[in-house]
């Protein structure tokens, strides 16, 4: 088949064509993938909550609530019920004030303000440096401590948090985040 | 030049990282751990096959003077099909990649082949050139992973077989750098032999 013209009007046609049909192929490839995805990123959510917070028999995704943190920002609350006692909370909680990007946690708390769990949702820190504090040896730290007496603050600062080895600034950003968790379960009350 | 030889060469040859150093962006980015590696290899050969492919079919009725706009919307095409993909059935691998997966538009070699090789040849050599060039890129990028895992984290496909920290600098950016440039200067040596 010969070669097509550089003419005005087969480029014009040519160019349409391939867009329309990639369009097209785009179109239905989303449309295919649409609920897989919906439901990859439920099940991220969900199975962050179940290892935050005690085993719980209702669906904490349905039942969320926001709640203000005091600072103008508020947060998504997910209440884990066993029956109709609550066991606990799964907040996901984030902060800016990382080394690079949003941090975004996972943390669970007794109905009492004690931390139960936390788990690192999303985070850009430095490898090998910052992305410790998704390992247990930092995290850790922070279970079953109340933050009522348990001051969020790595050494440096005062408190009684051990920072990761050369990335302070993300142990400090963890522990922001999870204060604001804190702030925003206990201003919003027990519901 | 027989299918065969048209396959390997994309695998030392005329390896897209090692001989042709190109799509070096990913590669430095992406090998922090051999599973990285592979995957971003993987879904970079897998858009190599489809926009060679589709190419390759269209190449005579395409004008010369929009050949590249018309390649350039194929591969983009090509590529948003495999973060859809990505993002629905390996959500995990889809999280670490992140936004290398939509980068794969620009890398060089993915147009460079369109451009050079598609465009010239058959439908079945095109795809069997865009197999190969993204295997040979795909074990380009496994071999650094790996490579930069084992000296940086101590660990290997996420197996951990010391404990404690690795040497970091393998990690960041710079390992990257350094990595990359030993295994060219490597593979270069044994091939003049």
């Amino acid at each position: 088949m010969a070669k097509t013209e550089s003419t005005f009007k087969n480029m014009v046609i040519s160019l349409t064509l391939i867009s329309l049909v990639a369009s097209a192929c785009l179109g239905f490839v989303y449309e295919m993938t649409r609920e897989p995805i919906e439901l990859a990123n439920l099940n991220k959510k969900l199975s962050a909550i179940r290892q935050v917070v005690p085993e719980f028999t209702n669906n904490p995704n349905d039942e969320m609530y926001m709640l203000p943190t005091g600072d103008g920002d508020s947060l998504e609350i997910y209440p884990a019920k066993s029956g109709n006692e609550i066991v606990g909370y799964a907040v996901n909680t984030n902060t800016s004030t990382g080394f690079s990007g949003n941090i975004s946690l996972m943390a669970g708390f007794k109905p009492d303000g004690t931390i139960i769990n936390i788990t690192v949702l999303e985070q850009k820190e430095t490898p090998g440096l910052g992305t410790k504090m998704a390992e247990p040896a930092f995290k850790d730290q922070f279970k079953d401590k109340n933050p009522g007496n348990f001051i969020l603050k790595v050494k440096n600062d005062g408190g009684p948090v051990d920072a990761i080895t050369a990335a302070t600034i993300s142990s400090r950003a963890f522990c922001h985040a999870v204060q604001r968790a804190y702030n925003a379960l206990q201003k919003g009350g027990e519901k | 030049m027989n299918q065969l030889q048209n396959f390997t060469k994309g695998f030392v040859r005329e390896n897209p990282i090692l001989m042709l150093v190109l799509g070096c962006c990913p590669t430095l980015a992406t090998t922090t751990s051999a599973v990285n590696g592979l995957g971003m290899g993987i879904a970079t050969a897998f858009v190599l096959v489809g926009s060679n492919t589709v190419v390759a079919m269209l190449a005579n009725l395409i004008p010369d003077k929009v050949r590249i706009p018309s390649f350039i919307i194929i591969i983009a095409s090509f590529v948003t099909v495999v973060d859809l993909l990505m993002k629905a059935y390996v959500p995990d691998l889809y999280e670490t990649l992140g936004i290398f997966i939509p980068l794969i538009v620009v890398n060089c070699i993915v147009l460079g082949r369109a451009e050079a090789f598609a465009s010239k040849n058959t439908v079945l050599s095109s795809a069997i050139d865009g197999l190969g060039m993204g295997l040979g890129f795909t074990m380009a990028l496994g071999i650094l992973g790996a490579f930069r895992e084992i000296l940086g984290s101590g660990s290997v496909f996420n197996y951990r077989f010391i404990q404690g920290d690795g040497i970091l600098v393998f990690i960041l950016a710079p390992g990257a750098f350094i990595a990359l440039g030993y295994f060219i200067a490597l593979v270069n040596r044994v091939k003049n032999k």
